[in-house]
């Protein structure tokens, strides 16, 4: 099989033409001129750097604001493909969902030996402080980031649930916004469904489960841990879009049993708060005592039911890179019904016949943190070199069970606008799921990170990937 | 509103007033040190005392050029009254309390820091200096025309005008603090030489030198330009019209939550004060006592707000 067959590109096929769902955009690609389309994508970076859609880069000297990347080629999605798609992502959002209310409370996964018990009782992810605790609405997850990849015509697979607090849905907002700007004619000539209800629905979403005593209309805000994270932008930007306050830890206080933030007229108290803000820092009282950006005293609040915390803490035991490869088992636990979207093979070191095969193949894999993120820790064997792979062979020894392996996927590719024309790039898909006690609720598209150097496979905006505007055609 | 939102908005007013006004410190500045080269350095002297970072500065220099002065009133990121520092600033808390500006402040503020940024990025050549203090100028007027034009009318508005007002007249009462001298009675030749170049700079440095031309036609003398300065009741920056200003906008926000504040008072207070004297009864006073009593009290007043809004806790 040659390399070039490997692939799959979701625009361009082998020979001439291009697939169904880009027919249109082809026709209009074809007539544009290049260098109109250079100085649109000249237009559109300057139009980043004027609203100030910026990140912050961590270990970087001076903590400076980046852009992320947009390319203006669109990641188009056929109706049909969707439709299956986020069919299988609601299923696996239930599953996580009734998942972390039996691990938190009677764990019949565990009874049911389909989860081993050092699993939970054993990682860091799992909070004892949850146990026996049932969230309002028994939503846990109100926001969830499901990581698809894809590599070939019907083949989707889930490569991470982020059911902690994901973060990238301002792109996808944004991303829209500027290519409505930038070609309005291409939204007439494509039936393209909208994604800017996102904030709206958000909103709703998180008053619906707001907790059973509030009356009237819940007050909800965005706990963020300052102007200094990464994703800032996007907390303002999502309290700015949903119309609520956005908070930090030193606005916040316990008063008479609630959570209040300190307003110009005193004290008012907080129904529901959309943290930014990880498990570990959100209570020093509780968790990590020195963090300086949570709420001393919010657990026993949350716990006594007087605020609703999205996601609830303690969901990152749903999304542990080790609990990942008993997902297909836990939906089909749960739902009765087998997983729709297929998991990536994954090896658990902390197995020694697991580990030695990883060992043995490393320069194939990619191996992963159990509990990284951001592209951070992790060895993509193809692309190392030699002595990369020694040491991390040797960081893999000292503790196995710190790390998963998984085969490098042929992740599909879509092209994006280079000088000479088109050019393929690696692209993930990072569809947004909101879960309420009524409904759960997937925006049609979601973020596409797509790697800019040609052959790479690392997406992440903190390694220098991009993103593209998504759609799903109405058809 | 948080009480850290309100703190935001009228720190990055303050900020954004500052910044303009140590532009129009440094064009008044330049100008004298272009007309009358004899007394630039002590003019730029004045203009360092004003701008209240005299001690800073001579701890990096022990000389007042113009070149110097220029550099660490607008660039110098040591300064934390220079241009940039306080556009800085200024962006840092509109980034801060970006959920309740308009898209259209948001974007001026950023674009304000992004052009600044670019234009003060290396030092600033004789020939480029009165192109960058346009540009200062333009982008502050940018900032708060959007203000002004797509703002609600609420809480968050006053706010901005608070701080807008207090820094305004903490800046017009120091420019007459350290040249109170020039303003007496006492002490004036009319039409003499001195005089002249000293009041010029006096009113250019608030951007006053032709209203007040109007308003006065020849009759320039020392009691005249006070008068214009702290109790003229039209001119933007005198002491009366900030006070009025800051006054109306506490009113607004007692009106709007429902319940008077300490700094109510205080202000009111400060404004009795103005109405109660004419220019007379000041120099009677003591000009230099009753600036200085106006600067404390701008600052209780200052202090106050803060307390009473909670903007810290």
């Amino acid at each position: 099989m040659t390399e070039k067959r490997q692939l799959f590109d979701e625009m361009l096929l082998d020979g001439d033409g291009v697939r169904q769902p880009y027919g249109a955009y082809q026709e209009w690609f074809s007539n544009e001129d290049p260098t109109r389309l250079t100085k649109k994508s000249k237009e559109a970076e300057a139009f980043f750097r004027r609203t100030g859609i910026t990140f912050n880069v961590y270990g970087q000297e001076e903590a400076q604001e980046r852009l992320i990347p947009f390319d203006l080629i669109p990641r188009i999605i056929s109706n049909r493909e969707w439709a299956r798609l986020s069919k299988g992502i609601e299923q696996r959002v239930r599953a996580i969902n009734a998942f972390l209310h039996d691990i938190y409370h009677r764990q019949e996964i565990l009874r049911a030996g389909i989860v081993p018990p050092h699993l939970i009782a054993q990682n860091d992810a799992f909070l004892p402080q949850m146990i026996g605790i049932s969230p309002p609405g028994g939503v846990y997850t109100h926001i969830v980031g499901t990581d698809i990849v894809r590599t070939g015509e019907n083949e989707f697979f889930v490569l991470e649930d982020n059911a902690r607090t994901p973060s990238g849905v301002s792109y996808m907002l944004e991303n829209r916004e500027t290519m409505l700007q930038m070609f309005p004619e291409l939204f007439s000539q494509n039936k393209v469904q909208p994604v800017s209800d996102y904030p709206k629905n958000l909103r709703r979403s998180l008053a619906a489960s707001a907790p059973a005593g509030c009356n009237g209309k819940p007050t909800v805000a965005v706990l963020t841990p300052g102007i200094h994270n990464s994703a800032y932008f996007e907390h303002s930007f999502l309290a700015d879009q949903m119309g609520v306050e956005l908070v930090e830890g030193h606005d916040l206080r316990v008063v008479d049993g609630r959570i209040a933030m300190r307003t110009t007229q005193g004290y008012q108290n907080i129904d529901v708060l959309y943290r930014r803000v990880d498990d570990d820092f959100l209570d020093p009282l509780n968790f990590n005592p020195d963090s300086m950006l949570g709420v001393p005293g919010i657990m026993d609040v949350y716990r006594a039911g007087g605020i609703t915390i999205a996601n609830a803490p303690g969901t990152g035991i749903s999304d542990d890179k080790a609990i990942y490869s008993y997902m297909p088992e836990i939906v089909e636990f749960y739902t009765g019904e087998k997983a729709i979207l297929k998991n990536v093979q994954t090896w658990r070191c902390s197995e020694p016949e697991a580990l030695q095969y990883v060992l043995d193949h490393l320069s194939e894999l990619v191996v992963k943190e159990v509990h990284g993120s951001g592209g951070y820790g992790m060895l993509v064997g193809p692309a190392a070199s030699k002595k990369e792979i020694a040491s991390f062979a040797v960081k893999l020894k000292k503790n196995p069970s710190n790390y998963i392996a998984q085969p490098t996927l042929s992740l599909s590719t879509v092209p994006i606008f280079v000088k000479k024309g088109l050019s393929p790039r690696h692209v993930d898909l990072r569809p947004f799921v909101l879960v309420s006690p009524k409904e759960v609720k997937i925006t049609p598209g979601g973020l596409t990170r797509v790697a800019l150097k040609a052959g790479s496979l690392v997406v992440n905006s903190s390694q220098g990937g991009g993103t593209k505007d998504t759609w799903v055609l109405e058809d | 509103m948080l009480g850290k939102t309100a703190g935001g908005i009228y720190w990055m007013s303050r900020f954004l007033e500052r910044a303009e006004n140590t532009a129009r410190l440094v064009e008044a500045g330049f100008r004298i040190a272009l007309t009358r080269s004899s007394d630039s350095a002590s003019e730029w002297k004045s203009v360092v005392t004003t701008a209240g970072v005299r001690n800073g500065y001579m701890k990096k220099y022990d000389s007042f050029a113009g070149h110097t002065v220029i550099d660490y009133l607008l660039r110098d990121t040591g300064n934390p009254s220079s241009v940039m520092s306080v556009i800085e600033n200024a962006r840092m808390n509109a980034r801060l309390v970006r959920t309740v500006l308009t898209t259209e402040v948001w974007e001026a503020v950023n674009e304000n820091w992004m052009t600044l940024k670019e234009a003060l990025r290396r030092p600033i050549k004789e020939t480029e200096l009165p192109g960058i203090l346009g540009t200062i100028r333009q982008q502050s007027a940018l900032v708060r025309g959007a203000m002004h034009g797509t703002m609600m009318r609420n809480d968050i508005f006053d706010f901005a005008q608070i701080g807008t007002a207090l820094e305004r007249a903490d800046n017009t009462a120091r420019i007459i603090d350290v040249k109170y001298y020039t303003l007496l009675p006492s002490a004036s030749f009319v039409g003499s030489p001195l005089d002249n170049v000293q009041w010029e700079t006096i009113l250019r440095s608030v951007s006053a030198h032709r209203s007040f031309r109007w308003l006065n036609q020849d009759d320039m003398t020392s009691s005249n330009i006070a008068d214009f300065l702290i109790l003229d009741s039209r001119f933007p920056r005198s002491l009366s019209f900030c006070s009025r200003n800051l006054g109306e906008n506490l009113g607004f926000l007692a009106k709007d939550y429902g319940v008077r504040m300490p700094c109510n008072d205080l202000v009111e207070r400060q404004r009795d004060k103005l109405r109660a004297h004419d220019i007379g009864s000041i120099f009677d006073e003591g000009l230099h006592q009753f600036i200085g009593t106006f600067i404390r009290d701008n600052n209780a007043i200052g202090m106050q707000i803060e307390q009473d809004y909670r903007f810290n806790g």
